[in-house]
């Protein structure tokens, strides 16, 4: 009971104040770690601090927290109340940092549940409460464990398959080491399944990232040198679509700027503070903070002249942006071509004129395409299921990388196995497998054995 | 009068008379045949993987078993040597007349212990109390407590191809009515079944078509408190080969034979996963083309080889066939036919973690009654009995190992809270926390407790504190004193060869180096330290970025096993908890939320049920 649980604790929606609620030992210290500000183990109870959340880095958001301890609180834990900036995608960041860092999604009434158990609720209040909570959590359980799509599930059971196998082999190895029939399970067997395996999350993460996309909207940036058309072709795809959310006014977060819907696909426009007003600003932006803003971007709209030659600069930002999700586009095909496209090295290359409203089609299937947005079932990913799944995929892969720091450092492979159990036990949570018997059952399935 | 009675002499009740009588109770030892105490009726060997852990262990509460293998072996290696110290385990061959007759010794030499040949029948019980016992001649002996360590003899029948007999191991009596009384006490009774291989006349095996396996040529003991017994040039070796074709063959052919493959049309025993028979294994893995097998000296004192790998319930003449067509063994005479042998046991959910019944109050159970297979998991149970049941004579606490702190921990919590289906062998993989557990470190675990029941004499107390204190004064040592980056230094690391220094070090971070060794730390500083202790600081040195993410998880099931559940708890009373999970805990009754977690069927929203209901009825804090 004494683990430090987190949620979204005001209805998920656009703009006004989101809370994310957080709750149990750790709260204050995990909080604080992602936190710039105040040192929030040091500050007083039932304070308001303000400040920034850091993912590494880099500023997520900017934040007001209230720290209050234990007892004097709802759970009478320690609570933690962040005020981030309404947005899902912001407040599901900031979830997902906490998840990723020792928090864990708190179920549908556990709150309330804690502060019962902690004394906080009337028992007899509580026991009157206990048939409605306790029905919660297990279709809260049946739920988030069916929330993983068919598919997505199917890949992690495989995987932690390709674990159990190699973990029955080690255990094994271990436990009838005479048998000299049996293979024993090496560092260089694992170091290839374990590629294997890497790459797979990677690309169930890569999915899982598309499923939030449809949720939450695809971070877009738009990037090029001043007078290339920014502005025109934003202004253009808001033409289509005029339900264009701007930001709560006087904020000076610069997140999200505007929000433009394509045939139901959000496009988060990030960082272009000032696009629409004036050029003179995004001049400022320069190269430079063109390359930062790439990485926090899911798309990247890099908006050329056909009538200019490329430039260092382009070509630089061209380099960059190849291994990202990322669109070239080439405005102003109503001038001359001076433009060398040959030159160009990216798959999705669109000829636009934004003046003549030419080609802003193609620009949307392309970006439609990229996505596989067509192939995504909407339903598959709900946001609870993605933002618990993510957390704990992303886990098993930190577990898998300490495992192959553990075969770097010629660590026997005993000890190598703990992270990989760790690993496969992450996964069993994803999709809801009890372990504990599993593992022995495979280890007699797979090995023949015996007196 | 005496205070315990022990019923079966086997690996159980040697370790629970023995513990009982030397914590100065005066003890009873029943069983059926003074020659067979101590027998080692299966393989010729003591430890393995996991068990060989658990020797050390009973060790180093003051058991019996380690000392005893040391003046029996005759042959002894080190498990796993080429992996990590966490799954290192000793294995020896020991010599099956030598073993029970210096365990006798013991026991013949042990104050306030007697020795009784007779059959127990039924207990005396009172008022849910155990009373003492009755034996099959209708004598009455009375006790204050009793540990029931019936082994395979409670309604024994051996199983060979279409024939069953009542009897147990060596043709021995066994007991036709203990199991139907505790049934009537209110027991669930349980059917087993293991079995056993050959044995073949040594002088008819042409050992030179099989692969010789030696001995280790480092001396080894199980005990902490032995020095080794044996020579290691005198060692016997032990043999490989392999099954052929025609084995295959012949198994596949006569497959309804076998009892268990329709000769006998009764059987009900569950059969151990982990040690099938050769017929099973044929079946179940079709495409393995040959099985190990091993070829192990029984005694210095007599020519029976046991076929480690051939257990089979064939009638004789198929396993004469089988038996021929192994490589060497072409000629071979079988002295003993293989066998299975069904028995009855009882359901280990119905004992409390100190191993008293929670049918019966001071009845104590251990060994293959409880369901376990194999002499060292019946060993530390009968050990845990015996110093239980002496701690409740004594109005003390039982002793509780924790899944953290010993395999015995493990297995008791096991078998008590899930129950077992087939025999119940210990693995390493059924420790979550087996880095904590190793053979190394068994003395520094578990003496605290064997001194504290009073089953480590001072003297040997001392010489562990001594070596306990000095692992710290040298670790002390390693932390304070650094090498720095001179040119003399960094041309001795280079020469090692490992990278040289740029800032300082401490020798305790330069241990940690993968490719330095305690050895290599002697040209920095002057410390004459035994091996053992070198061992102990390299491993907790090297290894202590796991050691401490083991001992976090740890932590956190001590904290779930030290919230109790109070006995008196009723669980109809608790509104909401899942039938499934209701049913599990009354009849488990686990003493711990920890323990209740572990409990299948029992999932996180009862337990929460649970804990307001402890709030709310035993003004229970939970934290």
């Amino acid at each position: 009971m004494e683990d430090t649980i987190a949620a979204i604790a005001t209805s998920l929606g656009v703009g006004a104040i989101s809370i994310i609620r957080v709750s149990g030992n750790d709260a204050i210290k995990i909080v604080n770690n992602l936190f710039k500000g105040k040192d929030l183990t040091k500050v007083s109870s039932h304070t308001i601090n303000y400040g920034h959340i850091l993912d590494q880095d880099k500023i997520v958001d900017e934040v007001l927290v209230s720290v209050m301890r234990a007892p004097k609180t709802f759970t009478r834990e320690d609570v933690v109340e962040i005020n981030v900036h309404g947005g899902i995608a912001t407040s599901n960041k900031v979830l997902e940092l906490l998840l990723t860092n020792g928090c864990r999604l708190a179920e549908p009434g556990e709150f309330t549940k804690r502060a019962f158990l902690n004394g906080r609720i009337d028992l007899v209040e509580a026991e009157g409460v206990m048939d409605l909570i306790n029905a919660k959590t297990d279709k809260a359980r049946d739920l988030a464990i069916n929330q993983v799509s068919g598919s997505v599930s199917n890949l992690i059971k495989e995987l932690r398959q390709s674990l159990v196998e190699i973990l029955a082999n080690i255990e094994v190895n271990i436990d009838y080491p005479e048998y000299e029939d049996i293979e024993v399970m090496t560092i260089e067997m694992i170091k290839d399944k374990l590629k294997m395996i890497k790459q797979k999350i990677k690309e169930i993460l890569d999915k899982s990232q598309n499923g939030k996309i449809v949720k939450e909207g695809i971070k877009t940036v738009i990037i090029g040198r001043p007078n290339v058309g920014k502005s025109s072709i934003l202004n253009r795809l808001l033409e289509e679509d005029k339900a264009i959310v701007t930001d709560v006014a006087g904020t000076t977060r610069d997140i999200v700027e505007g929000r433009i819907t394509i045939d139901g696909i959000i496009l988060n426009i990030i960082d272009t503070a000032g696009i629409r007003k004036t050029d003179d600003l995004v001049e400022s932006i320069g190269v430079k903070k063109s390359l930062a803003l790439i990485d926090e971007a899911d798309l990247i709209l890099f908006v050329l002249n056909n009538n200019e030659s490329l430039t260092d600069e382009d070509e630089e930002i061209l380099k960059k942006i190849k291994k990202h999700n990322s669109i070239v586009i080439i405005n102003k095909i109503d001038l001359a071509n001076k433009i060398n496209i040959d030159a160009i090295d990216n798959d999705n290359i669109v000829m636009l004129s934004a003046l003549n409203n030419e080609g802003i089609n193609d620009l949307k299937t392309t970006i439609k395409k990229m996505f596989n947005l067509e192939q995504i079932e909407q339903e598959d990913y709900t946001y609870l299921s993605s933002a618990r799944s993510i957390a704990l995929l992303k886990q098993a892969s930190k577990a898998l990388d300490n495992v192959e720091e553990g075969v770097n450092n010629n660590m026997p492979i005993d000890m190598v196995e703990i992270d990989l159990k760790d690993a496969w036990n992450l996964l069993g949570e994803i999709i809801g497998a009890n372990y504990s018997e599993e593992l022995i059952d495979q280890l007699f399935s797979q090995f023949c054995l015996g007196k | 009068m005496y205070e315990v009675i022990v019923v079966g002499g086997g690996h159980a009740g040697c370790e629970a008379s023995l513990a009982s009588a030397r914590k100065g109770h005066k003890t009873l030892l029943i069983t059926g045949n003074i020659k067979n105490i101590a027998d080692m009726p299966c393989n010729p060997s003591i430890g393995g993987s996991a068990k060989g852990i658990v020797v050390r262990e009973i060790d180093a509460l003051g058991g019996e078993m380690g000392k005893n293998a040391d003046k029996s072996l005759l042959q002894i290696k080190m498990l796993n040597s080429a992996k990590g110290p966490a799954v290192q385990a000793l294995r020896a061959q020991a010599d099956k007349i030598t073993y029970p007759k210096e365990m006798l010794k013991t026991l013949e030499n042990t104050p306030n212990l007697e020795i009784k040949e007779a059959m127990v029948e039924d207990l005396i019980v009172k008022n849910g109390r155990i009373g003492g016992v009755c034996l099959a001649d209708g004598k009455k002996i009375t006790s204050k407590a009793v540990i029931l360590t019936t082994g395979t003899y409670l309604k024994a029948d051996i199983l060979v191809g279409d024939t069953r007999t009542r009897q147990g191991p060596h043709g021995e009596k066994p007991s036709n009515f203990l199991s139907d009384k505790l049934r009537e006490y209110g027991f669930n009774v349980i059917r087993l079944k293991t079995g056993t291989p050959q044995r073949i006349d040594r002088s008819s095996i042409d050992f030179s078509k099989t692969k010789v396996e030696e001995g280790d040529k480092t001396y080894h003991t199980f005990s902490f408190d032995m020095e080794p017994q044996y020579k290691i040039e005198e060692q016997v070796p032990c043999h490989l080969i392999y099954t052929t074709d025609e084995t295959k063959k012949i198994i596949l052919d006569n497959l309804n034979k076998s009892s268990m493959y329709g000769g006998l049309s009764d059987i009900k025993g569950v059969g151990p996963r982990y040690c099938p028979s050769i017929e099973d294994k044929m079946v179940r893995f079709k495409d393995k083309e040959k099985h190990q097998l091993f070829l192990e000296p029984e005694s210095l004192y007599y020519d029976d080889i046991y076929v480690q790998g051939f257990s089979t319930s064939m009638p004789k003449d198929i396993q004469e066939k089988m038996v021929h067509s192994l490589p060497g063994l072409e000629h071979a005479k079988i002295l003993k036919y293989a066998y299975a042998i069904e028995y009855d046991a009882i359901d280990a959910k119905q004992l409390k973690q100190s191993l008293e019944t929670k049918v019966i109050e001071n009845l104590y159970t251990a060994g293959q009654i409880n369901g376990t297979s194999g002499y060292e998991e019946a060993a530390c149970q009968g050990l845990m009995a015996g110093i239980n049941a002496s701690l409740k004579l004594e109005g003390k606490e039982p002793l509780i190992l924790k899944r953290n702190e010993a395999y015995i921990g493990v297995l008791i919590d096991d078998l008590v809270t899930k129950g077992i289906i087939d025999p119940y062998r210990l693995l390493t993989s059924r420790a979550e926390y087996r880095l904590l557990l190793r053979h190394d470190n068994a003395d520094l675990r578990l003496t605290d407790y064997g001194y504290e029941v009073g089953l480590i004499d001072e003297e040997r107390y001392q010489k562990f504190k001594h070596r306990r204190e000095k692992i710290k004064e040298v670790e002390t040592l390693l932390k304070e004193n650094k090498i720095t980056p001179t040119k003399e230094t960094n041309e001795y690391l280079e020469s090692i060869p490992t990278t040289p220094l740029k800032d300082g070090l401490t020798l305790y971070d330069f241990l940690k180096r993968p490719e330095i060794n305690f050895d290599h730390l002697m040209h920095f500083i002057e410390i004459d330290v035994p091996n053992d202790i070198k061992e102990q600081i390299t491993i907790t040195d090297k290894y202590a970025g796991y050691i401490e993410k083991a001992n976090k998880e740890a932590q956190k099931m001590v904290d779930l096993d030290n919230k109790k559940i109070p006995d008196d708890i009723d669980y109809d009373k608790i509104h909401n908890l899942a039938s499934e999970a209701k049913q599990k805990l009354k009849q488990i009754r686990p003493t711990s939320i920890g323990q209740a977690i572990r409990i299948s069927g029992v999932n996180p929203a009862d337990i929460s049920l649970i804990m307001v209901y402890l709030k709310k009825e035993y003004f229970y804090e939970s934290k």
